[in-house]
């Protein structure tokens, strides 16, 4: 696969902490990744991994008491934690766009669909009303919106939730950005139209060449739609590559249990696995390695010292003492 | 729509109903209007003619039954103590104490959701924290109080503005009213300012829960992940959404606050329905309570009814149709 030298989107070292009365929660510690035009990243992990935070500190959408403590977010090359809220402004639903969790909480109740499409239109770009609505009435007939006029001058609570989900997509490619965070836009829906949405998005910004950061606790969904993936677990990229190579050869004893507790067609029959325990609270955490109350693998060393990042081949990362598949030395 | 509407109409008549039976009822129970209406130097005779005319010797069904039978073709009675209609000489005050409702209406509004968005969004800074010490006092503080407070400062001590009264009038569409002179405003500003006190604590209390509430939800966030201003998100996105709740308790409110104005108009002599009805209550002139009553329930209905349409219309997901009672 031929990259180009910069990525349009290179997270560097991210670390974003919340400082709670009950400590500080580190939700973010230390990611990097990069995104490059035209790639589909996907970014997986269980409840609480810090995978929205993630997707929230790169727009510089954090809020109080959250605070991006260290690292860097390169959008084309300019770094977006040491940018101002204005500038900041000018680039989010322009350069960078992100799509929300919950279809059902995204759009105002209160404003008219139109009205919340044109406001992103004119945030960006200094044109009239007309063209501002001509604009959102085409994008929303390219999410698969039918009867794109009327719809626009509904109210969200008149949408079912995949189409509310078409909506807030329709925002975010209103302005075609180079980059989209899609922050598990198709869990809150049925599989059918989860599986539209999915194939849709990636046509869109296939055509486009529009970056693409997957965030899902779904490895079905990766597998099918991402070029990488990035497993999260407690805040850490704990293991990344090519989607094929790190779901057929997991090296990280997390990403292995996930891949054992997905249902499978060839594995029929066979009772699922499950990874033992429950996620840590961030306040919590274990010593050393923060999967070790988990892990089958658990020796000694992995409570003394927290795995470094290495690489295993070319293309893939890891942060584990003792992988998968490799011999006990 | 129009099914709802005729649905209200007819509740609303049924109240109307009940409300009249009861403060009739009511009224009857207390004290003897002929003790203060008949000198006491009057013979027997004179007593018994007197009772005889206002038809105070019937039975106590029959009266009301009298009064329904009125009302109906909008005839409340006669003010014993003035001769004239009742429902005219509340019609003559209500103006000016519709006005100054009003007006305290929308200083309490105005006032308490800019404060109360702003002690929302900056709840632990020192302004945020001053505005709801603020609120806390303005709920305390007694209406009289205050006013008397008002007058002893702006009208006694500084003297810039009068100390009572209603000053000059015009007249707009034949309704009296002291809004359009600057006499007229200068007169208004006080009590309007007593009345709207207590409410715009609340609005205060009520725009900085629905604030805070608000700017956590994910279409604010989504907002600003769109690159909006801050004051788009603010008075679009968060204001439209806070109003809904303000407007529904502080329309509710409008009807307490004309019932509340009666403090207010006693202590600034504000020639309002308040004022006649403490004076009606003196002299136990029974036909102005009654209808001061009934003219108030009539206000609540329509208060009522009004802030419900307002309501749908604030709020897209509510459809009147499918309302219930
Ligand atoms: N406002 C906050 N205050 C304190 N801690 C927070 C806050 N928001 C997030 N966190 C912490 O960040 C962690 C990661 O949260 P995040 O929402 O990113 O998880 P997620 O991976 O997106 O999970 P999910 O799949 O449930 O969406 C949480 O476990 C929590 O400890
Ligand atoms: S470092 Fe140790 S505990 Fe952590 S995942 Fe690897 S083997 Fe398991
Ligand atoms: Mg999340």
């Amino acid at each position: 696969m031929a990259r180009t030298a910069e990525p349009l989107l290179r997270v560097e070292q991210l670390e974003t902490q919340f400082f709670t009365r009950a400590g500080v929660a580190r939700a973010v510690d230390g990611v990097s990744f990069e995104v490059a035009r035209g790639e589909v990243l996907g970014l997986v992990g269980e409840s609480g991994s810090g995978k929205s935070v993630t997707g929230f500190s790169i727009l510089g959408l954090v809020d109080p008491p959250g605070r991006i403590v260290g690292g860097r977010v390169l959008l084309e090359g300019e770094n977006l934690v040491d940018a101002g809220e204005r500038r900041l402004r000018a680039l989010r639903g322009n350069r960078i766009a992100m799509i929300f969790q919950d279809p059902m909480m995204t759009l105002n109740p209160v404003l008219r669909i139109d009205t919340q499409m044109i406001e992103a239109v004119r945030a960006h770009h200094g044109v009239d009303r007309a063209e501002a609505r001509r604009r959102a009435r085409d994008a929303l007939g390219r999410v698969g919106i039918p009867a794109p006029e009327e719809r626009l001058s509904a109210y969200p609570h008149q949408f079912s939730g995949g189409m509310r989900q078409r909506v807030a997509i329709a925002i975010a490619l209103l302005n075609e950005p180079a980059v989209i965070i899609a922050d598990e836009p198709t869990t809150a829906l049925d599989v059918t139209i989860q599986a539209q949405i999915l194939y849709e998005m990636q046509k869109l910004c296939g055509e486009s060449g529009t970056a693409l950061v997957w965030i899902t606790h779904d490895l079905a969904v990766v597998s099918g739609l991402a070029d990488r993936v990035c497993v999260m677990y407690a805040g850490r990229i704990v293991e990344s590559g090519p989607v094929d190579a790190v779901l057929d050869r997991p090296r990280h004893p997390y990403t292995a249990g996930l891949i054992g507790s997905v249902p499978s067609r060839n594995r029929r029959g066979v009772p699922l696995a499950q990874i033992p325990g429950m996620t840590p609270s961030l306040l919590a955490l274990p010593g050393g390695c923060a999967f070790r109350t988990r892990c089958p693998n658990a020796e000694a060393d992995c409570a003394a010292e927290p795995p470094a990042e290495r690489r295993p081949e070319a293309g893939r990362t890891l942060r584990c003492h003792h992988p998968v598949g490799e011999a006990v030395s | 729509m129009l099914v709802y509407l005729i649905r209200r109409l007819g509740q609303s008549a049924l109240v109307l109903v009940v409300m009249a039976v009861l403060v009739f009822i009511g009224i009857y129970a207390i004290g003897n209007p002929v003790d203060v209406l008949i000198s006491p130097e009057a013979d027997l005779a004179e007593q018994q003619a007197t009772i005889a005319r206002l038809g105070l010797d019937r039975p106590l069904w029959e009266q009301l039954w009298l009064f329904l039978v009125n009302a109906v073709q909008g005839d409340l009675g006669r003010s014993f103590v003035h001769g004239v209609p009742a429902l005219r000489l509340i019609l003559e005050r209500l103006p000016a104490t519709l006005e100054l409702a009003l007006v305290a209406l929308v200083v309490a509004l105005s006032v308490g959701v800019f404060l109360g968005l702003w002690a929302g969004l900056k709840p632990d800074a020192l302004l945020g924290r001053s505005i709801m010490t603020g609120s806390i006092l303005g709920f305390s503080l007694p209406n009289f109080w205050l006013g008397l407070m008002l007058i002893l400062v702006f009208a006694v001590l500084l003297q810039w503005l009068p100390a009572g009264g209603r000053g000059e009038t015009v007249d707009l569409l034949g309704i009296r009213t002291s809004l359009f002179t600057l006499d007229g405003l200068s007169h208004l500003l006080l009590p309007a300012i007593t009345l709207a006190l207590y409410k715009t604590s609340l609005v205060i209390r009520l725009a900085r829960a629905g604030t805070r509430e608000v700017v956590l939800q994910d279409y604010v966030k989504f907002a600003r992940a769109k690159g909006l201003s801050p004051s788009r998100v603010i008075y679009v996105h968060v204001l439209k959404n806070i109003m809904i709740p303000v407007v529904t308790v502080v329309g509710l409110e409008l009807g307490s606050m004309i019932a509340f104005a009666v403090v207010t108009e006693t202590v600034f002599a504000w020639p309002g329905i308040g004022k006649l009805l403490i004076d009606s209550i003196v002299n136990l002139d029974r036909p102005v309570v009654v209808a001061y009553l009934m003219m108030t329930v009539f206000i609540f209905i329509l208060i009522n009814l009004a802030v419900d349409l307002l309501y749908s219309l604030l709020d897209p997901r509510v459809r009147l149709s499918e309302a219930g009672a």
